[in-house]
């Protein structure tokens, strides 16, 4: 026996395969280096779009305030018992921030000067006021030093002193008061609640995402309970009971079809049907949670079936050969070991929903609705229509809204495909 | 299949010999088939060879010929297993030996383009009667497949699933006393006693097919029919699975599906030989490996084809 060391001559063959050998390891490596080049392109660009959205939007989830001594005089605010929910309504706390305003800042004169005063509070202000002081009635006649919610104008300017100054809706005077309140600490930016807890506003100080959100998770709500039932219901058929025969080939090659129509098609159809013809009201979620099922259910019904189809034949088999009936064997052995699978493809056809605009658009739920919505017959919007309607707006700080917005939905889209994940590794069984 | 190969090689080439010098006997007698290949021969036999029928058959197959869509798999056959008996049916790949031995419970039903023509009686019954529900004939006619197919689920629930769902059984404490007969008598019990709660997949090979005897005799089915039980498992799991067989031979009757003719020689009563999809002979087991009555049979033990 020769020796395991190299002494021994190669063969011909053994010589053109070395030969050849660097080659292909080349070759292999160029194959494995355009892999990862793609997956690095990919997350460049995912990089990009998160520096680009968080640098933006970060100061959406701030606001700013002023600090104001207030004067709760009953005779300016004309409101006599602070316990009467009428007065309180109706109480004049305009005139109390004018007239704290006009105390701090006693420089401005001419009306001119006074109406540029007085915007630089926002009329969220007075909301505030009123709640504080329906709260709290022993206030009234009181004075009393609270931070008062600025004006987006003021916002928008005093969080760009710190980068480039955006001055263009302010005047000198403006400017020279806030530097003003800078000097005296009496400016300050605090977490914005506001935006998670309001409606939306023209008021881009005011505006919040919960009307949004609310909409959104109604919507969805409509569609998973609508969408994942049936879709489910559909592909057990298609896959364990139907014939097959030309019709159901007809159907599948049809809901593969339904799945690339572009989705506005569906809120054309959404129109058509829901409004026009069932005389539905516009704008509620359940309508935009139907369009929205039409639309994810070919996704649910086709992952559903590729789930279906995984159980393995031998569990089938296993089952019906101890007789067990059809019906026992789906729901014992099929609907279990595709359950994950068919959740994962139901996840991932509401997070496209999630983000779907252009079908309820058609409609009208892309509508100015300022209450949050409580039920599923409400007038709501969604997030993205939200995102939508504020990035057209003109107001300098829905740019930041904006991103603030977009942030809050890859948040709810995030979650949702880590749930799928989660799901998919807690129900996944070995088989 | 390996100890097969192992144990044969020195005796098969002397039985070659040996019979090959019958051979020239046995085609003079029988001088129609004198230059005929197998294929031909197998293709012209419109009768099985042998004993097909019996006194007190369980089971009664009558004419049966299957058919996927177009294709014959199996032809006019016609065979009665007898009650307590071990039936193993053997022949080369291919022959449908499986087809028909799915035909026994139905099982073929789940399989579209299947067709089964003719008769085949359980106890009198006729069990491709329309009226007939396959969920108790299931339940009366068990089955093992070729590969081990336990559920995705603990040992218990595995051999509990068909007296559960059949409703055989209503207290758990009767449940608990059939999972442990079952696992008994499959001779898994001792293994399996104190992780019962663990899932069935977790088990070696030869393990997940006794629990899948098990769960099928949990059910007490009159008949077990078994496709190739031990072909995914070593020889010491095969001879307890082939002890098993034995011992279940006492209670049911058995019809199991082999390609190693060792184990058909040890645990069969009679052997059925298949091939191309026609039955060619049946008889006393010894009778089938020792004096074959028909020349493909001969052919198939000695090891020439197949
Ligand atoms: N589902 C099916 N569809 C179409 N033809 C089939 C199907 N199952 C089996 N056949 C055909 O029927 C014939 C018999 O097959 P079968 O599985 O019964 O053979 P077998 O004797 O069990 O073979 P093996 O020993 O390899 O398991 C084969 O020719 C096979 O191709
Ligand atoms: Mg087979």
């Amino acid at each position: 026996m020769t020796s395991p060391n190299n002494s021994k001559p190669l063969s011909k063959q053994a010589a053109l395969v070395q030969k050849n050998l660097a080659k292909r390891y080349a070759s292999e490596r160029r194959f494995k280096a355009y892999g990862l080049a793609s997956v690095l392109f990919g997350l460049c660009a995912l990089l990009v779009l998160f520096v680009e959205i968080f640098g933006g939007g970060l100061g959406g989830f701030k606001t700013t305030q002023v600090a104001l001594t207030l004067e709760l005089d009953s005779d300016v605010l004309e409101v006599y018992d602070a316990t009467n929910p009428d007065e309180i309504l109706s109480g004049n706390y305009t005139g109390v921030i004018r007239n704290a305003l006009k105390e701090r800042f006693p420089d401005a004169a001419g009306r001119k000067e006074k109406r540029a005063l007085y915007s630089m509070i926002s009329v969220g202000a007075t909301y505030d006021l009123r709640d504080q002081l329906a709260k709290d009635p022993d206030l009234l006649d009181t004075s009393i030093d609270v931070w008062v919610l600025a004006d987006d104008d003021v916002d928008t300017y005093y969080k760009s002193l710190s980068s480039v100054p955006y001055a263009e809706r302010m005047s000198d005077k403006q400017q020279q008061w806030v530097q003003n309140l800078i000097d005296q600490q009496e400016i300050r930016t605090i977490f914005n609640t506001r935006f998670f807890t309001g409606g939306d506003s023209s008021e881009p100080e005011m505006a919040g995402i919960r009307g949004a959100i609310m909409g959104s998770l109604l919507t969805m709500m409509v569609t998973l309970l609508l969408s994942f039932p049936v879709g489910v219901a559909a592909a057990i058929y298609l896959e364990e009971y139907a014939p097959k025969n030309r019709l159901t080939d007809f159907v599948e090659v049809n809901i593969n079809n339904l799945a690339a129509v572009p989705s506005i098609i569906f809120g054309l159809l959404g129109l058509a049907i829901f409004i026009n013809l069932f005389e539905m009201p516009r704008s509620i979620p359940l309508v935009g949670g139907i369009v929205l099922t039409l639309m994810t259910l070919p996704t649910i019904i086709i992952s559903s079936r590729a789930a279906v189809k995984a159980v393995p034949p031998s569990i089938r088999e296993a089952a019906l050969g101890i007789g067990a009936s059809k019906m026992q064997m789906i729901l014992h052995h099929v609907l279990p070991l595709a359950m994950p699978g068919m959740l994962t493809g139901a996840i991932i056809g509401m997070a496209q929903a999630l983000g779907e605009t252009a079908p309820l658009l058609m409609i009208g739920m892309v509508a100015f609705i300022m209450d949050v919505p409580g039920a599923i017959n409400d007038p709501a919007t969604v997030m993205p229509v939200q995102i939508f309607l504020w990035s057209d707006s003109p107001e300098r700080a829905f740019v930041e809204k904006t991103s603030a917005a977009i942030m809050v939905l890859l948040m709810f889209l995030m979650f949702m495909n880590a749930m799928a994940v989660l799901l998919r590794k807690r129900l996944e069984r070995r088989w | 299949m390996q100890d097969t190969v192992i144990e044969s090689k020195a005796p098969t080439a002397k039985a070659v010999q040996a019979e090959r010098t019958k051979k020239t006997t046995k085609t003079e007698s029988n001088a129609m088939n004198a230059k005929r290949s197998p294929t031909e021969i197998a293709e012209s036999i419109t009768e099985t060879v042998g004993k097909p029928l019996a006194q007190n058959a369980k089971l009664a197959m009558r004419d049966v010929n299957v058919y996927y869509d177009q294709k014959q798999a199996v032809f006019d056959v016609n065979l009665d297993i007898a009650e307590n008996q071990v039936v193993a049916l053997i022949g080369p790949s291919g022959c449908g030996k499986s087809t028909f031995l799915r035909c026994l419970n139905r099982m073929n039903d789940t399989i579209d383009i299947c067709r089964v023509a003719g008769s085949i009686q359980l106890d009198g019954m006729d069990i491709y009667d329309s009226k007939l529900d396959v969920v108790p004939l299931r339940a009366r006619v068990g089955m093992v497949f070729q590969k081990p197919n336990p559920f995705p689920k603990s040992i218990y629930d595995n051999v509990a699933y068909g007296p559960r769902i059949h409703g055989l059984v209503n207290r758990r404490a009767d449940l608990d006393e059939v999972v442990e007969s079952s696992l008994r008598k499959a001779g898994l019990w001792e293994e399996v006693k104190d992780r019962l709660e663990s899932p069935g997949t977790g088990l070696s090979g030869g393990q997940q097919q006794r629990l899948c005897i098990a769960r099928t005799i949990a059910v007490s089915p009159e008949v077990i029919l078994m496709d190739e039980p031990c072909s995914a498992l070593d020889p010491i799991a095969t001879a307890k699975i082939e002890e098993l067989i034995a011992e279940l031979s006492q209670n049911f009757t058995i019809a199991i599906v082999t390609h190693s003719m060792q184990q058909a020689a040890r645990v069969s009563h009679r052997t059925a030989y298949f091939h191309l999809g026609r039955l060619v002979e049946v008889n006393e087991t010894e009778k089938v490996f020792t004096n074959p009555d028909h020349e493909l049979t001969e052919a198939y033990i000695t090891g020439r084809f197949g």
